[in-house]
């Protein structure tokens, strides 16, 4: 598990650390039930206060991608178990809203986003 | 007066004037302990005068100081002994090797650990029988760094420690500070210019101007609540400048290239809920940096890197 943290481009540093474990996960190289590095470990080796990846490691097990375990560390989940659906379905949200608003600024209609949607070749297959 | 157990600095309604130049300015400061705390502030805005009251250098002429529920002026033994302090220039006697040096500075401190102190001087690969004078900068710092931790002190003072150092020392530095807190919730004060490493390691930000503090929150809270928001010029002009001045939290507003800049100090929530109630159109909004906060409330100097 190894991780950087940039200042040059603006995105927070928790974020940083989300991101890249996301990343970790997606790409297999942390495997389900692997444990990541201690809290305290990691903001020694990332030289940045241990509050910052704490709130990380919190998000992420809000978003189902780890669990913590009484006593011991933070594991990763197996997400297929684990992401609910109410979790899923909020994710989902927050990609609308920003679709929504990219839309608006260029002057698209919410009912020609969806009209938009129904027609894309992704929704076609489902039908 | 407050006094919650878990302050380990309390300081209230503390003013300075030095020759009728107001250095501090009816400063309010808690401290809890396992906290970071970062102070910056251009140059001349207090904070090393801030720190020098803490230690008990300078007595507090108007509002009150408490470090560890004392008043560091009448109490300097019980006070010193808990801080462990390095500022931008170590004062070490020069004509000491860095073993007497740390025999000299283990006199002072009943929590003095000497396998821990022997520990940190192994890590930094200096020959302990060199003589302070004949080392470098970045050395002087390392040995004064180890000094200040070897009694594993409740409070890490560093006032400016990472000016003129080059990366390694600054890294030592920050990793001292991290150190401190992971270990057994110990707290640090961090005064420094270099924002990046403040945004790094700090739990809370203090920011300093002219002898007033100007904004004081989690930092986590000021990186998230500090955002631009960019508004084209008819969608401005449509609003109304006094509308846009009424903005909750507005720190500036600047015209640039026919948009307009507008800062604000404000969460996601109240902002979306006042741009509603103006139906303002926003072309972009992004978060500020540490340094276009700085630059916002210290106006007058430009975010200096070091010196």
């Amino acid at each position: 598990m190894h991780l950087t943290i940039s200042q040059r481009d603006g995105v927070p540093l928790y974020l940083q650390i989300i991101n890249q474990i996301k990343q970790l996960i997606n790409s297999g190289r942390l495997t389900v039930d692997q444990e990541l590095l201690p809290i305290r470990v990691l903001a020694e080796e990332l030289l940045i206060n241990p509050n910052t990846v704490a709130r990380a490691y919190r998000e992420l097990e809000a978003e189902g991608w780890v669990y913590k375990k009484r006593g011991s560390g933070t594991f990763v989940s197996d997400q297929k178990n684990t992401l609910s659906d109410e979790l899923c379905k909020r994710q989902i949200k927050e990609r609308i809203e920003v679709l929504l608003t990219e839309a608006h600024h260029m002057n698209i209609s919410t009912d020609e986003v969806i009209e938009l949607i129904l027609n894309s070749p992704r929704h076609k297959q489902e039908d | 007066m407050q006094s919650a157990d878990n302050l380990i600095i309390n300081i209230q309604g503390l003013s300075r004037e030095f020759d009728k130049h107001k250095a501090l300015d009816n400063i309010d400061l808690q401290v809890e302990s396992g906290q970071v705390i970062g102070i910056v502030g251009e140059n001349g805005a207090g904070k090393t005068t801030l720190i020098k009251h803490l230690l008990g250098l300078y007595r507090a002429e108007q509002g009150s100081v408490s470090v560890f529920g004392l008043d560091p002026v009448n109490n300097p033994a019980e006070v010193l002994g808990k801080i462990g302090y390095l500022s931008e220039q170590p004062d070490l006697p020069g004509w000491m090797t860095i073993a007497q040096y740390m025999n000299y500075m283990s006199a002072f401190y009943t929590g003095w650990d000497d396998s821990y102190a022997s520990n940190l001087i192994k890590a930094t690969s200096l020959d302990i029988n060199k003589k302070i004078k004949s080392l470098s900068k970045g050395q002087q710092a390392r040995v004064g760094l180890c000094a200040a931790q070897a009694h594993k002190p409740e409070l890490l003072l560093l006032d400016e420690p990472s000016s003129g150092l080059d990366p390694l020392v600054r890294k030592e530095i920050l990793s001292a500070a991290i150190r401190t807190v992971v270990d057994d919730g110990r707290s640090v004060v961090f005064s420094s210019h270099f924002l990046d490493e403040v945004e790094r390691i700090c739990d809370h930000l203090v920011m300093f101007s002219k002898g007033k503090i100007v904004l004081s929150a989690p930092m986590s809270e000021v990186l998230e609540h500090h955002k631009i928001l960019i508004i084209g010029s008819d969608e401005f002009k449509r609003v109304g400048n006094s509308n846009i001045e009424k903005l909750p939290g507005l720190l500036r507003v600047k015209e640039k290239r026919g948009e307009y800049l507008v800062s604000l100090n404000i969460s996601d929530d109240l902002l979306l809920s006042a741009t509603d109630s103006l139906s303002l159109k926003i072309i972009d909004k992004r978060l500020m940096t540490l340094d276009e906060i700085f630059v916002c409330y210290c106006p007058e100097q430009q975010a200096v890197n070091g010196e």
